[in-house]
């Protein structure tokens, strides 16, 4: 199969069902893991606020599964199904919900702070549009080093208003960088529709990369397997040094902008049409042609896994006050034979 | 031991760390060819060639993020920002993801970035080529921030910044490339943190950066025509600050002037002027005075620029104040 520029992508075959069945399973964690953070917020158990991913799980997962272990990602302030998808636990990621040392950022980051560099995830950023410009200098290290190693950002189509979008989209373009830029375009900024914050229609997207002759994509955000199927072969026109390219994932924000946003700017009926034609989890069921006994025992498994993380979570520690101090600087040198 | 100038000092101390170490490459606007817009980088593409001498385009929150991204990954970059007015626009990845990645992360992260930047009047350059806003880098947690006024000082920090693990912004000024001064022969990194008498005296201490130690040096030897002994101390870094010399030589003085070119208000002289009356109160025997420029963005005419910015003349009217509540 190959992408053709500026023909949506939808897939089927590509994955073996062994594979299919692992990532339903991921996108059900996500979704149970979302589904329940909801819950232990509206009971006040979780500090801050919270931006959940709920119809968009095809998009993190399907990225993630075609990346190899040193690539990296850059997350948003909507990152759990991108920390989760890249392979981190979710007993770590609940306890950085409740502010835990357990949790994958120690209890500094929180929601909007996923972080797990071992993993290759260098952070979720809470400015919109933030953390491209770093992704593009990952990728800049990548290349000057030869290793074959890509740096994915994932960001809105609200980021693309952002001069930081415009101006790492440029950089890495003319360097021809190793960064496959994954737009989860879901039509709203927050509360605001496309029409109102984009001079582009939602469909027509890949302008933002025309506008830098770079190699753009368009794929079915709410298909796992072609979202898997594009981001491998962005992948390989990446690390084959043939520049970056923009992968625009049409998708859809089953939720509000945060937990508790009472969506006044929305249309509930129009929400509860999305979710019923457009949900990657039923539609990948579909696919799979799962038997309800195989799916509720999958969605068991899910269900409990996210629960014992809750309860390790609410019995995890609590960092002591002054270790708010503990990571402002980092000690020691960076000299060749330094600490 | 060597004379050379603060510009010729700013590209031995890069290209000695460029040669010792492959994971150190510079990045900004017109560094390459042109040698960046003040001449420091003359020569070096040649040296280093175009991937360790990056010409960028006019993208200063990309070459500042660029260099956040590569410096997350085990890289040394040291990013140029033509002038520190400049760092307005890059402002967001400098004190949102710089300053921030490593708390955030719970210490899985270090940003071991170096930002180069140069500013000051002098020269009408009008008000967006000449800001001085070091002070603005002080109040965010995360950072360290080092002005350097000699050469000697501008080439030791400067390796100090690069192999800091934290992100730096090292501030240069404009009118020092072309002053001259003694330097080491082999190149001695001098500590972050670390203050430097560049004169000592016992009846006032002028606490001063950038183009202003200079302009205090000078102020202090008309003072001295008057019999009035002045101590000459720079911090060289802002943060962290080397409180405890500045109290010292207070202490000892019982008198402080604080002066920087950049204006009063909101300025640096108000923190080291909170430093020292907590640590030298029952020393002081007049007010901390303070000496910077006047409270307007910067006028073109040269009369007015003259006007609004501090010179020797300047300090010295605030030490002769101090001397006169005793």
């Amino acid at each position: 199969m190959t992408q053709v520029e500026g023909e949506r992508r939808s897939a089927s075959g590509v994955l073996a069902p062994e594979r299919l069945r692992e990532l339903y399973a991921q996108m059900l964690l996500i979704r149970r893991f979302e589904e329940k953070v909801e819950e232990r917020f509206r009971a006040g158990e979780l500090p801050g606020f919270l931006h959940v991913a709920i119809g968009q799980e095809a998009v993190a997962c399907g990225v993630c599964a075609a990346l190899e272990p040193d690539d990296v990602i850059g997350s948003t302030h909507r990152a759990h199904a991108h920390t989760i998808a890249k392979g981190t636990p979710v007993d770590a990621v609940m306890a950085e919900m409740y502010g835990k040392v357990e949790g994958c950022s120690g209890g500094f980051g929180g929601s909007m702070h996923l972080y797990d560099v071992a993993r290759g995830n260098l952070g979720a950023n809470a400015v919109v549009g933030g953390g491209l410009p770093a992704m593009v200098g990952a990728a800049l290290a990548f290349k000057m080093r030869g290793e074959p190693r890509v740096a994915v950002p994932f960001f809105g189509d609200g980021a693309t208003n952002t001069g930081a979008f415009h101006e790492s989209m440029n950089l890495a373009q003319l360097w021809q960088l190793p960064v496959v830029f994954v737009l989860e375009n879901n039509g709203w900024a927050e509360s605001t529709p496309a029409a109102q914050q984009l001079p582009l229609a939602v469909e027509d997207m890949e302008h933002r990369a025309l506008a830098y002759d770079m190699t753009h994509w368009e794929v079915d955000g709410q298909d796992v397997e072609a979202v898997y199927a594009a981001m491998r072969d962005a992948r390989e026109h990446v690390v084959g040094g043939r520049g970056p390219v923009f992968l625009n994932a049409r998708t859809f924000r089953f939720t509000g902008h945060y937990v508790g946003d009472p969506q006044v700017y929305r249309d509930k009926d129009e929400v509860r049409g999305l979710m019923e034609s457009h949900d990657p989890i039923e539609l990948l069921r579909a696919r799979l042609g799962l038997s309800d006994e195989d799916a509720e025992a999958l969605d068991a498994a899910a269900t409990a896994e996210v629960e014992a993380s809750v309860e390790l979570a609410q019995a995890g520690t609590d960092p002591a006050p002054e270790d708010a101090l503990k990571w402002v600087y980092a000690e020691g040198s960076m000299e060749p034979d330094g600490a | 031991m060597p004379e050379i100038t603060y510009r010729e000092a700013v590209r031995d101390g890069l290209s000695q760390l460029m040669r010792r170490d492959e994971r150190i490459f510079i990045m900004g606007e017109d560094i390459a060819e042109m040698g960046g817009s003040m001449g420091v980088t003359q020569g070096m593409l040649a040296e280093f060639g175009p991937e360790r001498v990056r010409n960028t385009p006019i993208s200063e929150i990309a070459i500042v993020g660029a260099g956040i991204g590569a410096a997350m990954q085990g890289m040394l970059p040291i990013v140029e920002i033509m002038y520190e007015d400049f760092l307005t626009i890059s402002m967001e990845q400098i004190v949102n993801q710089a300053a921030k990645h490593r708390t955030m992360s719970g210490g899985q992260l270090k940003v071991p970035l170096t930002i180069r930047t140069q500013g000051g009047a002098g020269w009408s350059p009008g008000a967006q080529h000449a800001q001085q806003l070091e002070s603005w880098f002080v109040h965010v947690p995360g950072l360290k921030v080092v002005f350097a006024s000699t050469p000697e000082d501008v080439r030791g920090l400067l390796w100090s910044s690069v192999y800091d693990p934290n992100p730096v912004l090292f501030f240069e000024h404009r009118t020092l490339y072309p002053i001259k001064g003694e330097v080491p022969d082999q190149l001695a990194p001098i500590p972050l943190g670390t203050a430097r008498v560049h004169r000592e005296g016992s009846d006032v201490t002028v606490v001063a950066t950038g183009r202003l130690v200079h302009e205090s040096l000078q102020a202090a030897e008309e003072a001295e025509k008057d019999g009035i002994s002045v101590e000459v101390v720079d911090p060289r870094t802002l943060s962290p600050l080397d409180t405890e010399s500045i109290v010292a030589s207070v202490r000892k003085t019982t008198r402080c002037v604080t002066a920087h070119e950049a204006v009063v208000q909101g300025g640096f002289g108000a923190e080291l002027a909170a430093v020292v009356q907590h640590g030298a109160f029952d020393w002081l025997d007049a007010p901390v005075e303070r000496v910077g420029a006047k409270f307007a963005p910067l006028p073109f005419a040269p009369v007015m620029e003259e006007y609004a910015i501090p010179h020797a003349a300047d300090v010295l009217e605030a030490i002769r104040r101090t001397v006169a509540r005793a």
